[in-house]
């Protein structure tokens, strides 16, 4: 089963860190990235840039209309994930404790939903 | 058991059902297929017992006649499915290994059942229903009495409880050892949580709603019978020795007694002994913790004749040390009453007032009350009126209202 680990956070509270901090966040989400691969369980995960990068669209009737910015204001900003493999949601809890990005913010674990082709 | 195998049938359905269920959800993967594979082999036995007799093993073959008809099912529906012609063919292949195997595993899957219900990924009130539903046989109908709710509200919490297990695959198993003192903790919450609700009603007529209070000591032995870790003891105590004092906590009339003021003789004798017994044996594994050292406190008032010979000091050790494992304004509410007990009440005023500032408690009845009294015996009346007032306004049941005003009457009019 696959689950998409959400990472949020106060980019405000990140940019406030102290450098060997914001460090040792680093460190540890890429040392969390090789453990994930040697594991079996990774599938793929990233940083993202700051919400002032983001673009939003729409499309309706056919025209997209965009949007500077994410789709929602809101307090705590997504700044990364971790897509994993996990044997059923207990094993997924035990890898997203492990990532460094809760320690500031918080961690959204999602089960993935196969879309099945509709039969014709 | 009676001659009449329905009856049989009957007195089978009330001990094994949920038994059945535990299993058959294993076997079957699913909480909806398992639910009506009991039904499916319960309707089987009402057909074929009374001509074939009762069967020498009821459970196991209750077990592999719901598990037969899931599979036939299933099969029936899988012509327009894929999805469900695989689930099919595996739980063929599962069938044809050793369905006899099944009888030891049974225990264990009744502690699964309690675990996946009680899980912390799930919200507190769906974790709630759904014990009292798949793990006590409540019906949807009761729960939503008990808590005076709607019962499509318990309903719904139900299904999306179920769905959320079905989709983000809450797994169906008793936890690793490094994880269960922590999970362990959210189903010993869940349990005191159904306790309480039929214990101290938080609204409505009822003081007590016994049903509930009931059903969670019962809930409490099963686990203790498959689990036996210090911290069940302890929340088996607590419950045991609470419940001993229900006959004395309110009058014939429905009226609200103070513990200084109850009978002691109706307190039930049978019940604080099976408490205290379970206590020792808690606090002799050195790895006991807030249930039973709330089991204790109850066990000092216990072992106490009257009010008056208390052993207040021990009680407010063990308040001390309960604050410092769980620290909680209520629970250094409860630590100022036991102070005011062992040094008079104005030592419990000082702590009440304190903790009333810090304002944790502003919105608590029993913050007021307790405050209310402390003045009372310190003959500051006009600030007793103003506690029980304020106490009175934030009272949720009813015998605490009338029992608010009693007090208030009591002090005379208004100068």
């Amino acid at each position: 089963m696959k689950y998409l680990c959400l990472v949020y956070h106060e980019e405000d509270k990140l940019d406030a860190l102290p450098r060997s901090e914001y460090d040792t966040l680093v460190a540890d989400s890429l040392g969390l990235v090789e453990e994930l691969r040697a594991s079996g369980h990774y599938i793929a995960a990233n940083a993202l840039q700051p919400v002032e990068t983001a673009t939003t669209l729409r499309v309706r009737n056919g025209k997209v209309a965009m949007t500077d910015g994410p789709f929602a204001e809101t307090k705590e900003q997504l700044g990364g994930f971790y897509f994993v493999e996990a044997r059923d949601l207990n094993e997924a809890i035990g890898i997203a404790a492990k990532i460094p990005g809760g320690r500031i913010g918080s961690v959204e674990v999602r089960p993935i939903k196969e879309l099945i082709p509709p039969s014709t | 058991m009676s001659n009449n195998p329905l009856d049989t049938v009957e007195a089978i359905y009330r001990a094994e059902s949920r038994r059945v269920l535990a299993t058959l959800i294993r076997l079957l993967g699913s909480f909806d297929l398992a639910e009506e594979a009991v039904h499916d082999a319960f309707t089987a036995a009402v057909e074929q017992w009374p001509s074939a007799g009762v069967p020498a093993n009821p459970r196991a073959w209750l077990v592999s006649a719901g598990r037969f008809k899931a599979i036939d099912k299933i099969r029936r529906r899988a012509k327009s499915d894929v999805l469900l012609a695989e689930l099919a063919r595996e739980l063929d292949a599962d069938a044809e290994i050793a369905p006899e195997a099944d009888a030891e595993h049974v225990e264990d899957d009744r502690l699964r059942l309690i675990f996946t219900c009680c899980h912390p990924a799930l919200p507190p009130d769906a974790q709630v229903a759904l014990t009292l539903r798949e793990v006590c046989g409540l019906a949807t109908e009761e729960i939503a009495r008990a808590f005076l709710t709607a019962p499509t509200t318990i309903a719904q919490r139900i299904v999306r409880a179920k769905s959320k297990i079905r989709d983000a695959r809450i797994p169906y198993q008793v936890p690793s050892k490094e994880d269960l003192p922590e999970r362990l903790e959210s189903v010993l919450r869940v349990l005191y949580l159904v306790f309480n609700e039929g214990y101290y009603a938080s609204s409505g007529a009822a003081l007590t709603r016994h049903d509930l209070s009931g059903e969670a000591i019962r809930l409490g032995r099963l686990i203790m019978a498959l689990l036996p870790e210090p911290e069940v003891m302890g929340l088996l105590a607590l419950m045991l020795l609470q419940e001993s004092r229900r006959g004395a906590r309110t009058s014939a009339d429905g009226e609200l007694i103070l513990l200084d003021d109850q009978d002691r003789s109706r307190w039930n004798r049978e019940q604080i002994v099976e408490g205290v017994a379970l206590i020792e044996r808690a606090l002799a594994s050195r790895r006991f913790g807030p249930y039973t050292l709330q089991a204790a406190i109850a066990a000092v008032h216990a072992e106490a004749g009257d009010a008056a010979g208390t052993d207040w000091a021990e009680i407010v050790g063990l308040y001390d040390l309960l604050v410092r494992v769980v620290p909680s304004p209520v629970i250094e509410l409860n630590r100022a009453v036991a102070v005011a007990m062992r040094d008079g009440p104005q030592a419990g005023l000082a702590l009440v007032d304190a903790l009333l500032e810090q304002g944790d408690l502003a919105e608590y009845h029993l913050a007021h009350s307790v405050r209310a009294d402390l003045c009372r015996r310190l003959e500051r009346t006009a600030d007793a009126r103003t506690s029980y007032r304020r106490a009175l306004e934030l009272a949720g049941t009813d015998p605490e209202r009338r029992f608010l005003e009693r007090r208030l009457a009591e002090m005379g009019p208004q100068k």
